[in-house]
């Protein structure tokens, strides 16, 4: 996310003093992205250098007042007009860590999968409860709807990484019950597949049926 | 609020009777080489206040968790204690009492009654229970004003929305001093706003004192829940209880 969008669309409204800018988008965000001020300052004077913003009175850094400029007010409009690229996708760590898990020998990619979906499982229990508050508590104003669409993205999100795990268990172990029919040798040698020494492989019925969340 | 119903389910267990609890809980269907565990040595304890959602791939034994609960079902090993009472111990009219007075059900499909109003599907279990009609309907209005549902109470089922008509199941479940809710997949038939109007309220019960048990397979109803158990082939896997929220804004970035 730039920061440098965030400062401009917060300008349009009037000018503002850095710190203010600070507090105000991270009560848009609820804190989930905390800005330094450090970071504020330095966006601030490449967009004035871009001829985005201009400052107003004199004085330093931290007392200056800054306003967006017509410039400015045009690249805006285009941000919020363009969508957010997703072609270039950033890169995840656990799809990393999936697709290097399954080409491993010896790497239990059930076990990663349970465990990672454990996890995203808690973080969203954890947003879950940050939202029922907002929920509770009104929202009655533009930042705290602001911050609850925030936290229902964090809490899509991680549903579709749960989603999709369970998609991984239950695509692994069909082709691993595909390649145990196929040859009952190959089975040890699958990716995916459960350790025969640790529980038995599944059924075959079950491993056709969607995972927990699909 | 949250917090505190968090803390009494998970945080001071044993220091007062929980509402459920599983002790080895095993069901095998049939006998010898073709027998079935659907469930295999469960342990699980609800304490009041406490809202834990089970979760796990078809045929990983949710349901039989869920009908072993609530005595709809016998366990074929370990036991089922519903407020200290063990299930097994009970005749079948001791039992039937127990599955009216303490346990209340909220199906996928609702369950209402058709031909009963909304206030006459709440106070239907309160009288059988020996309430006069007339408190029933009292309770039952008032379990109804609870879930501003009160314009609602001379309506029909089929006058209801899905949204509602499950809206009125949970009153129903929780009417009298039933305090242990079993839940199985209760949004189901629900649009996504429906369900999760389903969930604050099964929520608020448990942060009220209630117990709830819940199955899904949506990680985002499960949320909701204090604890998610996950079952594999009739054995709890994995649990994943919510922590401090504050934890996941501190330093720099959510994800």
């Amino acid at each position: 996310m730039s920061i440098r969008y965030g400062l401009l669309a917060l300008l349009e409204t009037g000018p503002r003093y850095g710190s203010q800018l600070r507090t105000e988008f991270e009560s848009r965000t609820g804190a989930t992205w905390p800005l330094n001020i450090g970071q504020v300052y330095t966006t601030l004077s490449r967009l004035e250098r871009d001829g985005l913003i201009v400052p107003e009175g004199g004085g330093d850094a931290k007392q200056q007042l800054y306003a967006i400029t017509g410039t400015g007010r045009r690249e805006l409009a285009d941000w919020y007009a363009r969508p957010v690229d997703r072609t270039q996708p950033a890169r995840d760590e656990l799809a990393i860590k999936l697709a290097l898990a399954v080409g491993t020998p010896g790497v239990d990619v059930r076990a990663i999968i349970q465990a990672q979906r454990a996890h995203t499982l808690k973080a969203m229990q954890d947003y879950t409860r940050l939202k029922a508050r907002a929920l509770a508590a009104g929202p009655d104003s533009q930042e705290e709807m602001a911050w609850l669409l925030v936290v229902e993205q964090l809490i899509f999100a991680a549903e579709a990484e749960v989603r999709w795990l369970d998609h991984c268990e239950s695509r692994l172990l069909r082709f691993a019950a595909d390649r145990a029919a196929a040859s009952p040798a190959a089975e040890r040698d699958t990716p995916g597949a459960p350790d025969p020494e640790r529980e038995a492989p599944l059924p075959r019925a079950a491993a056709e049926t969607p995972g927990g969340a699909a | 609020m949250r917090a505190r119903a968090a803390d009494r389910g998970t945080g001071q267990a044993g220091s007062e009777q929980p509402v459920l609890r599983l002790d080895r809980l095993g069901r095998v269907h049939g006998s010898g080489p073709t027998a079935v565990h659907a469930l295999r040595e469960v342990d699980l304890t609800v304490h009041a206040g406490e809202f834990v959602a089970v979760m796990g791939p078809s045929g990983s034994g949710k349901s039989t968790l869920l009908t072993l609960a609530g005595g709809l079902d016998s366990a074929t090993e370990g036991r089922v204690l519903v407020e200290g009472r063990d299930l097994a111990g009970l005749g079948r009219a001791e039992l039937a009492r127990v599955r009216r007075t303490s346990v209340g059900y909220v199906f996928q499909d609702y369950n209402l009654i058709p031909a009963l109003t909304a206030a006459e599907n709440i106070a239907l279990p309160r009288e059988l229970d020996g309430a006069s009609r007339r408190s029933a309907r009292r309770e039952a209005l008032d379990a109804l004003g609870e879930m501003n549902l009160a314009e609602l109470a001379d309506r029909f089922p089929d006058e209801l929305s899905g949204g509602q008509q499950q809206r009125v199941a949970i009153a129903r479940a929780l009417v009298g001093d039933r305090r242990l809710v079993l839940a199985d997949e209760p949004t189901g038939a629900l649009d996504s706003e429906s369900g999760e109007a389903v969930l604050v309220l099964l929520r608020r019960r448990c942060d009220e004192g209630a117990a709830a048990v819940m199955v899904t397979h949506e990680a985002r109803l499960a949320a909701w829940a204090d604890r998610v158990i996950f079952l594999r082939d009739g054995r709890i896997v994995d649990e994943s209880a919510a922590g401090n929220p504050e934890s996941l804004l501190a330093g720099g970035g959510a994800r």
